[in-house]
Order: C-alpha cells, then sequence, then structure tokens
C-alpha cells in the first residue's frame, strides 16, 4: 500500500461522556477517494469534526502527511491542507457568491494563485460565474451545495472532506453533485466523502468504509462493499 | 428659520462625533453578540488620554488622536484576553454583569487617578474660534474639525472592514464563526481584532470630544446609553447602519432647537414653558423605543 496520506488510529470522541465514536480506524491513500456510509446519528459528521479538531478526541491518533493533528486548532488543521464541506454548509449568506469562495482561499497569500483557484471553480461551476454577485443567502439548494464545494476547492487542498454533498437536494441535482464529485476524482482530488446514496457514492468511490454507532463494521472496495450483506440489507434495501 | 437651519446643522455634526462613539460597540457586538456595557469608559479614557497627552506634552489637542487610538486599541485587547474571553464561556446574564463590572472598574480607575471634577481643554488653535457657514449658521471649529475627522476615521474604518482580507475575515466571524474556522480563520484573533478596534475608534471620539465636552469620571455612562440606542437604531452590528443612525440621534438631541423654532413659528405660549432641554436626551429613548417596536432589527437590518 501506498504512504497514507490520512491515517486515523482508534480515535474516540464523546459527547458529555456519551460514547459517540468508539475507536475508529481509517486511511486514505495520495489521490484516492474514500466514502463513509452509515446509518443517521452513526456519528459520520462527529467523524470529520473530529479530524477537523472541531469536537475533542480524547484518544487515538490522527496523522496527516505524517503529522499528528489530533486537537488542533480547526484553523490550524485547515492550515495543514485539509478542507471540510459541511453538511449545514455554513456559507456567509449575507455574502455574494465571489466573497464567499474568495473566503474558502483565506488561507493563501498569493494573488494570481488565487484568481487561478476563482477560474478554475467557475470553469467548473459555470453557474457560480453567472450568479458571482448574487448574495447566497437567494440560492438554489443546487448553487448553494456548489459555492460550498467551490469554497472547499479554493486552498487548493491535499485532502477535500465532503459531509453528504447531496443532503436536502432534489434528485437531479443529486446526481449533478455526486457528478461532480466524480469529475474531481478525475482532477486527481484526493476525497473523504460522506453519502446517503450509498450505492451511487460507493460506485464512485475506490474504496468504503461501515460506519454503525461509532465503529467501522466493513470496509472494502466499493464493489466490494455494495456486493456485501451488511450494505445490502441496511442501505440497499435488498 | 436660522434656528432651525442651526439646529439640524448641529445636530449632524455632533451626529458625526456620535457614530464615531457608537462605530466601536456595533463591531464588537457584530463579531461576538456581546454588549459592551464599558463602552462609555472606553470613551471617557479617550477624552482623558486625548486632554492630558495635550496638557503634558503641549500638543495641538486634535492631533492626540493617534495616541488616543493606540491606548485605545491596547486597552480593547487587554481586556478581551484578560477578561472577555473568559466571560464569554459563561451565560449572557454572566456576560453583561461582566462588561457592567468592567464599566465600575474603569470609572473607579478614573476617580482615583483624576478625581471628580470636570476637566476640560482650554488651549489649542481651534479652541474659542468659530466659523460663520452662511444661512446665519455658526459652528464652533472645534466641532467642525472632530465632525470632520469623525467622518474621516470612520470611512477609513469601513473601508478596512469591507476592503480588506481581514476585514472579509471578521465580517465572516460575525456571520458564522464556525464557517469561518473551517476557512482557516482563527476567531479568537478576530474577537481580539474587533476588540481593538472596538476600543481603538471609541478613544479617536473621545479625543474629538474632549475639545468641547468636558470630561469626569462619571461621563461614560450617558455615551453608552446613546451608543446602544445608535446601535440599536442602525441594526446590531450594522457599520454602514450606524453611521445614518448617529446622525439621526445628532439631530434628535437637536429637538430643543427645533422646538424654539416651532414655538417662535406657532407662537403658543405653552410650547415655550415645556422643558426641552432638561428633556433633550429622552427624545434619543423615545425614538429607540419606537425603532424596537416598528423594526426590532433595526433601521437597516442586523450585521450588514
Ligand atoms: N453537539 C452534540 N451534542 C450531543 N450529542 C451530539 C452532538 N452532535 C451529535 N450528537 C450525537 O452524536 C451522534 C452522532 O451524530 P453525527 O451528527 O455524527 O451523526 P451522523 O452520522 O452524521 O448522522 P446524519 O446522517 O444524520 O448526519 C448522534 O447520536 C447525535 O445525536
Ligand atoms: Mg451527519
Amino acid at each position: 500500500m501506498a504512504e497514507h496520506i490520512l491515517q486515523v488510529k482508534d480515535i474516540k470522541v464523546r459527547y458529555s461522556s456519551i460514547p459517540v465514536i468508539q475507536g475508529l480506524s481509517l486511511a486514505v491513500d495520495p489521490a484516492e477517494t474514500v466514502c463513509v456510509v452509515g446509518a443517521n446519528g452513526s456519528g459520520k459528521s462527529t467523524f470529520l469534526k473530529a479530524i477537523m479538531g472541531a469536537v475533542r478526541v480524547f484518544d487515538g491518533e490522527i496523522l496527516f502527511q505524517g503529522r499528528e493533528i489530533k486537537n488542533l486548532k480547526t484553523e490550524e488543521v485547515v492550515r495543514t491542507g485539509i478542507t471540510y464541506v459541511p453538511e449545514e454548509r455554513m456559507l456567509f449568506t449575507a455574502l455574494s457568491v465571489e466573497e464567499n469562495l474568495l473566503l474558502g482561499a483565506y488561507t493563501l497569500n498569493d494573488k494570481e494563485r488565487i484568481q487561478e483557484n476563482l477560474q478554475f471553480v467557475y470553469s467548473f461551476f459555470p453557474r457560480l460565474k453567472e450568479r458571482r454577485d448574487q448574495a447566497t443567502l437567494t440560492l438554489s439548494g443546487g448553487e448553494a451545495q456548489m459555492v460550498a464545494i467551490g469554497r472547499g476547492l479554493m486552498s487548493n487542498p491535499s485532502l477535500l472532506m465532503l459531509d453528504e454533498p447531496s443532503l436536502g437536494l432534489a434528485p437531479r441535482l443529486v446526481d449533478e453533485v455526486l457528478d461532480t464529485v466524480r469529475k474531481l476524482k478525475r482532477e486527481g482530488m484526493t476525497i473523504l466523502l460522506v453519502e446517503q446514496n450509498v450505492r451511487e457514492s460507493l460506485e464512485i468511490a475506490d474504496r468504503g468504509y461501515v460506519l454503525q454507532t461509532g465503529r467501522i463494521v466493513l470496509e472494502g472496495t466499493g464493489e466490494e462493499l455494495i456486493r456485501s450483506d451488511v450494505v445490502r440489507k441496511a442501505f440497499l434495501g435488498i | 428659520m436660522d434656528i432651525l437651519v442651526s439646529s439640524l446643522f448641529a445636530g449632524l455634526l455632533i451626529g458625526m462625533v456620535l457614530a464615531m462613539v457608537a462605530l466601536g460597540l456595533t463591531i464588537i457586538f457584530g463579531v461576538m453578540e456581546i454588549v459592551n456595557f464599558a463602552h462609555g469608559e472606553f470613551l471617557m479614557v479617550g477624552m482623558y488620554t486625548g486632554l492630558l497627552t495635550a496638557q503634558a506634552t503641549g500638543m495641538e489637542p486634535l492631533l492626540t488622536l493617534p495616541v488616543a487610538a493606540a491606548a485605545g486599541f491596547l486597552l480593547g485587547i487587554i481586556c478581551y484576553f484578560g477578561f472577555v474571553k473568559f466571560v464569554i464561556r459563561g451565560p449572557m446574564v454572566a456576560q453583561l454583569l461582566g462588561t457592567f463590572g468592567l464599566m465600575i472598574f474603569l470609572r473607579n480607575l478614573a476617580l482615583l487617578f483624576f478625581g471628580a471634577e470636570d476637566r476640560a481643554i482650554h488651549q489649542g488653535i481651534l479652541v474659542g474660534k468659530s466659523f460663520n457657514i452662511g444661512m446665519g449658521v455658526i459652528a464652533p471649529a472645534t466641532k467642525l474639525a472632530a465632525a470632520a475627522l469623525s467622518v474621516i476615521a470612520f470611512w477609513a474604518v469601513w473601508l478596512v472592514i469591507n476592503r480588506t482580507k481581514i476585514g472579509k475575515a471578521l465580517t465572516a466571524t460575525s456571520l458564522n464563526p464556525q464557517g469561518a474556522r473551517y476557512m482557516g480563520i482563527s476567531t479568537e484573533r478576530m474577537n481580539a481584532l474587533a476588540w481593538g478596534i472596538g476600543g481603538g475608534t471609541v478613544t479617536i471620539a473621545g479625543a474629538l470630544l474632549v475639545n468641547f465636552w468636558s470630561v469626569n469620571p462619571f461621563i461614560g455612562l450617558l455615551f453608552t446609553m446613546i451608543a446602544f440606542a445608535i446601535v440599536a437604531l442602525g441594526g446590531f452590528g450594522s457599520v454602514s447602519g450606524a453611521f445614518f443612525a448617529g446622525l439621526a440621534v445628532g439631530v434628535i438631541t437637536e429637538i430643543p432647537g427645533i422646538w424654539d423654532f416651532l414655538t417662535y413659528i406657532f407662537n403658543f405660549g405653552w410650547m415655550a414653558d415645556v422643558p426641552m432641554t432638561s428633556l433633550k436626551y429622552m427624545w434619543v429613548y423615545l425614538a429607540y423605543f419606537v425603532i424596537m417596536i416598528v423594526r426590532p432589527r433595526g433601521l437597516f437590518g442586523w450585521k450588514r
């Protein structure tokens, strides 16, 4: 196996003494797309927040590019090259599309690079270019998600973490978002994806993990998981 | 007619300074959603800084601004790291009582060092001079200069907030702190910066104000309340809102003059008997009260 870009070893998280992540290990290799699936409340978002330093991890290790990043401040984690596109999107709704995107490049100082990234995001999401001056409050759900993902790309991350990017979108838009993930993968982006659309996302992913009440119960290639009994019963309803 | 124009003009002039007084309060509220009850005491610090620097160095009082700004910026940062940072972990009531305590502390410190008596600036090239603006309006030079410098300082802060990267980060922090952290913004630093700017701008206002308003250790509360009304009128956290609300409140404080004008026009005997001047600040609160009922989010909406 190639050297892992992200390696999580046996981490534990609790919310006021209630264990939510109970010894979770996972690895992501460079240019790989890894998908985590699990039922509602199984701890997927908590896991990503733990990597981001947004919730406290009280045991285990998180190595990113060989460096221990466990319990760094969120802004320091971002500076190591990880971006997180939260489930709630967390756009700055009073600001325009472009202002949101530029905030995504906050950790960069090179103005030319920022402009290049902006053009890249606009070529990736042409609709955002049309709406660059519009306040993000007034965007449709699909467009808002594009801004959230685009903003996550603005800092040239080494690892992009997407938390249920298709949440709350109409079926056509779900396909569009998953297509975006596919395209990003083709661009060579390293992606850690959490999704509810289990079959589609496991088809995109190189590998996947199944999370159940804070533990990994199964891991394998996307195809292996789609064919597994656990996934078939719990998520595909077969 | 003259009295109306000169009242309005005087109202706008003082309004420009009041906008500067309120600027820091709205910025701190915008970023941290905490009301600084010691805001007027920060202003008092600015007034004493301006006054004492001018007296100690013989410097032109209006040129003491940078000293006052630096003192206020430091004061804000020190208060944040030494005190506010811990208080915000507690419930809202603890925050209120906390900044209230800060107010008492600063007030008593001033009492200890400077005594209770009023102090005012008596020398300076502008003191005692005034300009005839035309239409019968005569404006004291110190007020004109204070208003002009307030507008310039306000504009500069507006530019920093709206046109610079750090200003955008400050705005992002005020809109969604967790989202801001996910962008790599240190919200802790932004909070401190908000307190620094908040302190630095209100002390600038203080150093301007002291040129025509005497200072004593109890001066703070009146201005805290005025600033509070301005922030509520303009919309909590709204910077441009604070400017226009400042002008409005300035004009409102001149209602006695406007009343005189109406008395003169209508010539009702009873009108002259209303003790308008003593009711000066009541109008500010009446306006505040009405706005809170009609437009609870202020004239310009929150945080923009
Ligand atoms: N701030 C919090 N305080 C207390 N409990 C929390 C908090 N956030 C999440 N939880 C609990 O932790 C568990 C895992 O939540 P998490 O949001 O990580 O689940 P998830 O897998 O992302 O679910 P979903 O698919 O609904 O997004 C849930 O039981 C949830 O109720
Ligand atoms: Mg979730």
